[in-house]
């Protein structure tokens, strides 16, 4: 178990591990992508009331989910990185912030064109997307400030001290935004009791949420590698690694 | 070499609350400027959306919310950047009173000069916007919290970005975002009050964020400080 955990705070084990997994992985997030769409977007029923507009959903609702979820994965990088200063947590978090910005642009962007059908216009001030476009400022945020600084090993723990803030933030803003002003419709997924929505509907969709989490591990992994690449440019295992 | 002893944190934190307040009534500008800039902004709202008394009284808890919080947002940006500059963050973060600690009476010290003059000041800028007298009391008080709570927030952006070079649009970037549910609450509580409803809860709310602030902001203010200084 430690054996594992020490493993991963070692560039050269990540390196040969992301080498590994992306050749496998990489197929696979494709074809499930592939095959999610075209079950979500020809072979799913037809909505009674939204007609087709609403299979947007396939991927609105993912890339919302796995947006929120980012955050949560760079935050807890940082924290790995200013706990045990691993250096190898430093590298992951700046890897996951411009994928979990792409994310949440995509659900703001989709979440636009589907609301100009359903709500009659492309942006509403509704709780939900404005918490979304806060999670996209919290995003950018973290990128500018790692940007700002000269020394990386600084800025990444400034980053992470940023992150672990608005990690504590993150709920709250939810909450208040929420208390504010709600016209989203709340969650359809219920993982206790029954969803609102049918299943010919649900198992697209959540293929769908699963495929997206794994196209986050894969672009996190290729991001990683290069990542590393850059930073260990002279570091001899790179350096027999790329030769072999 | 002398002995070690423990040191009194109380009387630390006095003797540096006094330092700074002196230091802030030796450049009373760095007081006046924020005040100022509130009333200019608010005075920029009539001018651009008419004078019409019953739309602006509709309008003034979001105006007065968000020009505290810009007016807050240039005190932070001015933080930490003098103590930088002459060296005595790095003797504070050197000294025996934990970091943590030894930043709080800079806070208070700011807030008393700016949040709490500003609270208190701002019935009148509410009595220019058309707000009615009697909500003065939750005005004030929702401020007072408020400031609070942007001013724990802003130093802790503050102490992120006081190294870096043009922090101050940083800072503004990274603080923002994190300032949207004291705006809301703020203005909950003022709208309430304005319908007749019960402002309580908006207010628990701003002294729940104030406590929870106290307890959290310190520990992030301090690591921020540390990572500027490169310690």
């Amino acid at each position: 178990m430690w054996r594992i955990i020490h493993q991963f705070g070692s560039p050269p084990w990540v390196y040969r591990f992301c080498d590994k997994v992306i050749p496998w992985l990489m197929p696979i997030t494709i074809g499930a992508l592939l095959v999610g769409s075209v079950w979500g977007l020809l072979f799913a029923p037809t909505d009674y009331k939204q007609g087709d507009s609403y299979r947007i959903i396939y991927i609105h609702v993912p890339a919302a989910v796995v947006a929120l979820a980012g955050y949560y994965v760079m935050a807890l990088a940082g924290l790995v990185s200013l706990v045990w200063r691993v250096k190898l947590a430093d590298t992951a978090m700046r890897a996951a912030a411009p994928i979990g910005a792409a994310y949440t642009a995509i659900a703001l962007i989709t979440g636009a064109i589907w609301g100009k059908p359903t709500w009659g216009a492309w942006w509403v001030w509704d709780a939900r997307i404005t918490s979304m476009l806060i999670l996209f400022f919290l995003y950018v945020g973290v990128i500018a400030l790692f940007e700002a600084y000269e020394n990386k090993t600084v800025a990444a723990r400034a980053c992470a001290i940023l992150s672990l803030v608005g990690t504590v933030n993150i709920p709250i803003i939810y909450k208040s935004v929420d208390w504010w002003y709600s016209l989203h419709q709340p969650a359809s997924i219920k993982f206790t009791g029954s969803s609102a929505i049918d299943a010919s509907m649900l198992y697209p969709l959540l293929g769908m949420i699963i495929t997206f989490y794994a196209l986050f591990a894969l672009l996190m992994m290729l991001n990683l590698k290069q990542s590393l690449t850059e930073e260990y440019a002279q570091s001899a295992w790179l350096n027999k690694r790329l030769a072999a | 070499m002398t002995e070690a002893r423990d040191i009194d944190i109380l009387h630390y934190c006095r003797s540096q609350t006094a330092r700074h307040l002196m230091l802030m009534v030796r450049s009373p500008s760095e007081v006046v400027n924020p005040l100022l800039f509130f009333l200019l902004v608010i005075l920029l709202f009539p001018l651009g959306l008419g004078p019409d008394p019953e739309q602006l009284s509709v309008l003034a808890p979001g105006i007065l919310w968000v020009v505290a919080l810009l007016s807050n947002l240039m005190i932070c940006m001015r933080l930490f950047v003098d103590d930088l500059e002459d060296g005595s963050l790095e003797q504070l973060a050197m000294a025996r009173v934990p970091l943590s600690v030894a930043v709080l009476p800079q806070l208070l010290a700011s807030w008393l000069a700016s949040g709490l003059l500003l609270s208190l000041v701002s019935p009148i800028f509410g009595l220019m916007l058309g707000l009615p007298l009697d909500v003065a009391p939750v005005l004030v008080a929702s401020l007072l919290m408020g400031t609070a709570i942007m001013l724990l927030l802003g130093a802790v952006g503050a102490a992120l970005t006081v190294g870096v070079q043009r922090g101050g649009i940083l800072l503004a970037l990274l603080i923002l975002p994190l300032y949207v549910p004291i705006l809301i609450a703020g203005t909950r509580a003022l709208n309430e009050a304005l319908q007749g409803g019960d402002p309580t809860v908006a207010l628990a709310l701003l002294g729940a964020g104030v406590t929870g602030g106290l307890l959290l902001a310190p520990l992030a203010i301090a690591a921020g400080v540390r990572v500027s200084l490169e310690l």
